[in-house]
């Protein structure tokens, strides 16, 4: 519990946070550009999660960190995609969300 | 305030404290991993930690990752539009980027060059060199410039494939004087990561570039969309 507001839990503190915003964006907003966003935001959050807690005690662990960014890697490219994905939803239906959601 | 929105804030203020109280309450991972890797790093043929991990400890990881960036190119690929992307035309007409390109482009270059050297020694490597790349090839693309190379489909899927396949052939090749798959032995380490980092680092770059080249900034609108379909009287 000591080091519950040293230096490298900002990280994780602030990935948990970001975590629950994103969540909030992808559960409250229907566009799909804006869900994108929050999806990429909550994933930003459980990387600084990961980054931060591989902080802990015994030096920088570095096996969260080649994940983390292995993970930043896949995410750019599923994000890219996804936004050629909606772009030809949109050019196919007009729409920029989904009919399921209204 | 819509009866969504609040029980949305509701939920995620659960899951905040939830993921809080889980970040406090957290376990001490029994296997001591900064030990485990300080003891290996003299087999695994680089210096840094996180090159290290990555190309050679769990180069499983990596693989599977340039196999993921792979798939999606080939699906944004297929879902691509049917007219091709024309920079001369549909670039910025702007002067000065084009004049500063001219000075930027070498030093992008040097710096990719520089980062995935890096990699072995300090933060650096294959993903952060071919996200280098890929800018110059946006900004390029943007400032109009033609690239017949990056139109050439055949040389294009075949840089697009190169680092996955570089990747898997060497992590076969080691399997033949019987030792598992993606086990470099300890002499060659360096020098196949860094084969491996250079052919990456082109992949990386050349999928994030045509990721961006595969939606032409032009009839995003349904109907401009159907009037180009409709053939011109």
């Amino acid at each position: 519990m000591s080091g519950a507001i040293s230096g490298y839990m900002v990280f994780a503190w602030s990935g948990v946070l970001l975590f629950g915003l994103g969540l909030f964006g992808f559960i409250a907003h229907r566009h799909l550009l804006r869900r994108l966003l929050a999806f990429n935001i909550m994933g930003s959050g459980a990387f600084l999660v990961l980054v931060g807690l591989a902080q802990d005690g015994r030096g920088v662990d570095p096996v969260p960190h080649a994940m983390v960014i292995t993970g930043i890697v896949v995410a750019v490219a599923s994000t890219a995609l996804a936004l050629v994905v909606f772009r030809r939803w949109y050019r196919a239906s007009g729409r920029t969300d989904l009919p399921e959601d209204t | 305030m819509s009866l969504r929105t609040v029980f949305a804030g509701l939920l995620c203020l659960g899951v905040i404290i939830a993921l809080g109280w889980a970040v406090l309450e957290r376990p001490m991972p029994e296997e001591n991993l900064p030990e485990r890797v300080a003891e290996a790093m003299p087999e695994s043929g680089v210096e840094h930690p996180i090159t290290a991990v990555l190309l050679n400890f769990r180069s499983y990881d990596t693989l599977l990752e340039i196999a993921v960036l792979l798939l999606a190119v080939v699906v944004a690929l297929a879902l691509r539009e049917a007219q091709p992307d024309r920079p001369e035309q549909m670039g910025l007409d702007n002067p000065l980027l084009r004049a500063v390109m001219a000075w930027l482009l070498p030093l992008i270059l040097v710096v990719a060059g520089f980062l995935l050297w890096a990699g072995s020694y300090q933060p650096g490597g294959a993903f952060q060199a071919g996200a280098v790349l890929a800018a110059a090839g946006v900004l390029l693309r943007l400032a109009g410039v033609t690239t017949a190379w990056l139109d050439n489909a055949t040389l294009m899927r075949a840089g697009l494939a190169l680092g996955l396949l570089t990747f898997l052939g060497i992590g076969l090749l080691v399997m033949l004087p019987g030792v598992p798959f993606l086990t470099y032995p300890a002499e060659h380490a360096g020098a196949l990561i860094l084969l491996i980092e250079l052919t990456l680092t082109l992949s990386i770059g050349l999928t994030l570039i045509s990721l961006f080249r595969l939606t032409p900034p032009y009839a995003d609108d349904p109907d401009d969309a159907r009037r180009q379909e409709t053939p011109k009287p």
